[in-house]
């Protein structure tokens, strides 16, 4: 049976995610810190999305960069930041840095329970503004039906990995 | 769209349900269902000092209910509610991208425990 994805507005500032895998955390987060498995999950095929490149140096201090192509646009996205925190199998800390200052902080916890491992994934604004700008950006689309998946999935994918 | 909404955050809620306690608040509420209008427009109409009505509709802006916008000198406001059908929709649109993400780390993950299982009874053997 699949896990159920739960998204919350914890505040008026952070994002929650969570998911429940059915493994131990230390192959789940070894998906998450190995670049060559990371491009196997992030760009989902169902998002019509692909990545063009997938660079992901996984340390303390250690920056990533993932390039994206999409089918609707010319223009590929580049979504980019360094690792803050790196505590193998049970907490990782990104900046989220294409959008300039301010961008969101990205924190990964990788919770044992049992057989299984909860993971949270807990974005936090630089303000309530930039939360709402970001919701906001993401809420209109005036590209046109051909764009609309584009669009959605910018927005998603935008505050989800960058925005100040 | 009603699990999003009640997902949606509590102090929210508490906020929206503490704004409509109050009856001027509620009708606030229902006149701008009508029309926009401007702060002016609504301390008239409720036969109270712009201040007072400043004050109501701060509540309802904080608690998501009512957006005021401010042109020249009018500040006018407007029912927010539209505000929070976006926002739920925008979430449930970046849960769906992470639910993607995450039944393809499904896949990834079961390959990884399958390896992990066979190398252990390699190194057994």
């Amino acid at each position: 049976m699949k896990n159920h994805t739960t998204v919350e507005r914890k505040s008026e500032r952070e994002l929650i995610v969570t998911r429940t895998f059915n493994a131990p955390a230390r192959i789940v987060f070894e998906a998450w810190t190995k670049p060559e498995l990371l491009k196997r999950w992030w760009a989902p095929k169902s998002f019509g999305i692909s990545f063009l490149s997938c660079e992901a140096d996984v340390r303390v201090g250690g920056t990533y960069r993932f390039v994206f192509g999409h089918a609707a646009s010319e223009q590929p996205m580049a979504f980019f930041g360094r690792y803050i925190d790196v505590t193998p199998h049970s907490r990782l800390v990104w900046t989220n840095d294409e959008g300039g200052e301010g961008g969101a902080v990205t924190t990964v916890t990788f919770e044992e329970r049992g057989a299984d491992t909860l993971v949270v994934l807990h974005d936090i604004y630089a303000s309530k503004e930039a939360l709402d700008d970001a919701i906001a950006s993401g809420s209109t689309s005036g590209f046109g039906e051909a764009f609309e998946q584009l669009d959605e999935f910018l927005a998603t994918l935008g505050a989800s990995v960058e925005r100040s | 769209m009603l699990n999003h909404m009640v997902q949606y955050n509590r102090t929210g809620f508490d906020a929206s349900f503490a704004a409509l306690s109050d009856g001027t608040r509620r009708g606030i509420l229902e006149q701008l269902g009508r029309a926009d209008a401007s702060i002016t427009d609504l301390a008239e109409k409720f036969r109270m000092t712009l201040t007072g009505m400043k004050k109501h509709v701060g509540v309802l802006e904080q608690a998501g209910l009512v957006i005021t916008e401010k042109v020249g000198r009018v500040r006018t406001c407007r029912l927010g509610l539209r505000r929070l059908e976006e926002e739920a929709a925008w979430l449930e649109r970046y849960r769906r991208l992470w639910d993607a993400r995450f039944d393809e780390l499904d896949g990834v993950v079961e390959e990884l425990k399958r390896k992990k299982k066979a190398d252990g009874r390699n190194k057994r053997q």
